[in-house]
């Protein structure tokens, strides 16, 4: 049962890329999103019977065979689902379904077999994904955590033609290879340690053990697989490729590099919840690294001019939260979070894609504005979409990111509070100026265009669209359309997805019964062994005097935070929409912090000047130029001189003289009895 | 009676003559004809050998050496044959072309 859930949108990919270009798009679009809704389906009966079972035991195993079996490593091809999993394949194939239908209309200018091999890249993403949540050992998430890179790169490079798309895929590519090579370090780590790479074994081995105080095999391994997520889940070293991957199709960015896939490192540090909390030391640089990246993607958000780029700092500035939660301890949080975002960063993706839909590719904010008259329902989605990531009550945002900020601050961390606030404080701000910017004002048309042809969208280059530009005409005066049929289902429903997501995790301080967390918490704890004790009575009642502390402190965090980003929205209000002139001066007094930010710190090129180019030249002077020319064609070709040297010499002994042949061999039949009658 | 040493010079002898013919001579039928020799100077070393052993083992081989002998000299003709055919001569020298 539970292999169907991978196995339905496989089977789509199967069909989509044997069959894929011969078929309508009505049929393989019908097809990809079929094999999703399906997936869905399986999905819910089997989070329904999980449900049915008792806290403790919660969580349904099957084995197909034994995968690997040499010596002491013993791995199964084993799915397991527990509360966690469950969640992560309800996001999954439910945002995933949507993405697929929205997909649909979004691509129909492609021809059919591009269309199809769309879809394809798109099921075995899904597929690669679910095996990644699913698989019940460390090699098998590893299975799909390296299918999905695969599908990424796919997916990012989806307009081969275009030649920053190319790159970007490599890009992404290449900058996860880093963090996998970690993430193998680190599982390697963990067998030589527990012998085993089962998630449950390792769980109960760990369980077993003290914390680790200083730094040891755990904090060690533990680290390793944390350089794995961040590049993965694009945290500080290794998020670079994030805000290029956004060359790929806008659904792709929405599934895969919002919702989804980027999430991976976070499923993977909650799915070894036991033996990060093993481990304080990772935990700590886990939660600095978050806090740090979630406040330098939002300040690099700040002063984005591409609707995408904007949205894809604040991914990785959501995702630094929710590593923020990780390094804290509060598991919960982090997967409640990673829950919420998925709905209202979908559908900020999704807006921002029916945007550039109707625009005919223009991605720049600075050409847009005014929208909001002609593009109803994309704004309207959009703007829920922006006011739950901003964080107002009671939208799914402000749930997860409270209870984040909240368990920042009672665990002690109030520096990395702080910073998580000011962040807060960015994300509402920058997602204003984007919804301002974008759809409020005037359509303006003063981007200048040489700067930014390196953003243009790969749409644009397509045939297809001519028509469009001319039985529409291009100008501001001309009527958009809004989101097709299948582009405002996907909207809407994501919409409400992004209100409602959040309630079912109310904390308990405002009536709520937090039954997310509730639901969570088995799969964060080691197996329980039979017959434990129970919490005492006597631990209840002390526990309920701390819990009404806690939640009048839970209620001023909330204060604070519903501030912070009402204040963000309302000055993203005053500066973009007021005083339009105030944005102007700001980047006149301040040029060089601007182009600072502009250039995103200039990480890009630092990388390039200490890593790519560094290892360039080793690779052209190094080992093009000496090793491969001297050492291995020198070898070569010595060995060829070697031979056609001594041929030269013994090429004379073959005189082709019969006699001297014969006298030769008389010779050296006489030496040789004569050796035997005298010796 | 002869003794057996007698029998063993001559067909040393005889054996020398043939080598030297194989070498010293420049036509390919007389070199043949030399190899002929040195095989009859082994035959008789052989039947000498079986008559004084007092068994009938050396002249049997002999017979399979006549046999032998027999069939290289029809072969050697041929081949000298269609030697003489590809190159109008019958020196050895000429034969050389495949050298380097």
């Amino acid at each position: 049962m539970l292999a169907l859930i991978p196995l339905f949108p496989f089977l789509g990919f199967v069909v989509n890329a044997t069959m894929g270009r011969r078929l309508p798009k009505g049929v393989s679009g019908g097809l990809a999103s079929l094999a999703m809704l399906a997936s869905l389906a399986v999905s819910l009966i089997t989070v329904l019977q999980l449900r049915g079972l008792s806290p403790d035991a919660r969580a349904i195993e099957q084995t197909l065979y034994t995968w690997i079996a040499s010596g002491d490593l013993n791995i199964g091809l084993s799915f397991r689902v527990d509360p966690l999993s469950a969640v992560m394949i309800l996001v999954i194939t439910g945002i995933g379904s949507l993405i697929h239908i929205y997909s649909t209309a979004y691509m129909h200018d492609e021809v059919d077999s591009e269309f199809a091999r769309y879809f394809s890249y798109l099921n075995l993403f899904a597929s690669f994904m679910l095996v990644l949540v699913l698989g019940a050992n460390f090699p098998l998430m590893f299975v799909g955590w390296e299918g999905v890179g695969l599908c990424s790169y796919l997916l990012i490079g989806f307009w081969f033609k275009k030649k920053s798309a190319n790159d970007a895929g490599k890009k992404a590519f290449i900058v996860n290879r880093v963090g996998d090579y970690a993430f193998i370090l680190g599982m390697l780590a963990i067998f030589a340690k527990f012998g085993t790479l089962d998630f449950q074994a390792v769980a109960s081995a760990v369980a077993a053990m003290p914390a680790e105080t200083g730094f040891g095999i755990l904090s060690l391994a533990t680290l390793l697989l944390f350089i794995g997520a961040t590049g993965k889940s694009a945290q500080i070293p290794l998020y670079t490729w994030l805000p290029d991957a956004m060359e790929g199709p806008t659904p792709v960015s929405a599934l895969i590099h919002a919702a989804t896939m980027v999430t991976a490192g976070v499923y993977m540090i909650g799915r070894n919840a036991v033996l990060f909390s093993h481990a304080p030391e990772t935990l700590t640089i886990v939660a600095v690294i978050g806090a740090l990246t979630a406040l330098m993607a939002g300040t690099i958000g700040l002063v984005q001019n591409d609707i995408k780029r904007v949205l894809a700092y604040s991914t990785v500035s959501q995702l630094g939260y929710m590593f923020l939660a990780m390094g804290v301890g509060a598991f919960g949080a982090g997967i409640f979070h990673l829950y919420t975002h998925a709905f209202f960063k979908a559908c900020l993706f999704l807006g921002s894609g029916a945007v550039i839909h109707a625009l005919h590719g223009e991605q720049d904010i600075r050409n847009m504005g005014g929208l909001k008259k002609e593009l109803p329902i994309t704004y309207w989605t959009f703007l829920i979409g922006a006011i739950a990531i901003a964080g107002v009550f009671p939208l799914s945002g402000f749930f997860s990111k409270d209870e984040i900020l909240f368990e920042t601050f009672v665990e002690g961390h109030k520096l990395l509070w702080t910073v998580g606030a000011l962040t807060a404080l960015l994300t509402a701000t920058y997602m204003f100026r984007l919804v301002f910017l974008t759809f409020h004002g005037e359509r303006r048309h003063d981007a200048p265009a040489a700067a930014d042809a390196h953003d243009a969208h790969g749409h644009a280059s397509d045939d297809s669209h001519r028509h469009d530009a001319v039985s529409h005409g291009h100008g501001s005066g001309s009527h958009l359309h809004d989101a097709p049929p299948a582009m405002a289902l996907a909207l809407i429903v994501l919409a409400i997805g992004s209100v409602a997501a959040g309630w079912i995790g109310i904390p308990h301080a405002i009536g709520g019964h937090n039954e997310l967390a509730t639901w969570l918490e088995p799969s964060f704890s080691a197996p329980r062994v039979a017959g434990e004790a129970a919490v005492s009575e006597a631990a209840v009642e002390a526990g309920e005097a701390a819990e009404a502390e806690r939640a009048a402190l839970e209620l001023t965090l909330m204060g604070v935070s519903l501030t912070i980003a009402v204040a963000g929205i309302a000055f993203a209000y005053f500066v973009w929409v007021k005083r339009r002139r105030i944005a102007d001066n700001m980047v006149r007094e301040f040029p060089g912090l601007h182009r600072l930010l502009l250039n995103k710190y200039y990480v890009d090129e630092l990388y390039d000047a200490t890593i790519v180019q560094p290892i360039k030249a080793a690779s052209t002077e190094g080992l093009w130029r000496w090793f491969d020319v001297r050492v291995i064609d020198g070898a070569v070709n010595g060995a060829a001189s070697i031979v056609d040297g001594s041929a030269g010499v013994l090429r004379r002994l073959q005189s082709g003289s019969v006699r001297a042949y014969a006298g030769s061999l008389f010779v050296g039949v006489v030496v040789i009895l004569g050796y035997y009658l005298w010796r | 009676m002869i003794p057996l040493s007698h029998y063993l010079i001559v067909s040393a002898v005889l054996f020398s003559i043939g080598t030297a013919g194989v070498f010293l001579r420049r036509n390919l039928i007389t070199i043949l004809l030399s190899i002929e020799i040195m095989l009859n100077a082994v035959n008789l070393s052989f039947v000498a050998f079986g008559r004084f052993a007092g068994d009938v083992d050396g002249q049997i081989i002999t017979f399979f050496v006549m046999t032998v002998a027999a069939a290289e000299a029809a072969v050697g003709l041929a081949l000298v044959i269609a030697l003489f055919r590809h190159r109008e001569s019958l020196n050895p020298d000429a034969f050389s072309s495949l050298k380097w």
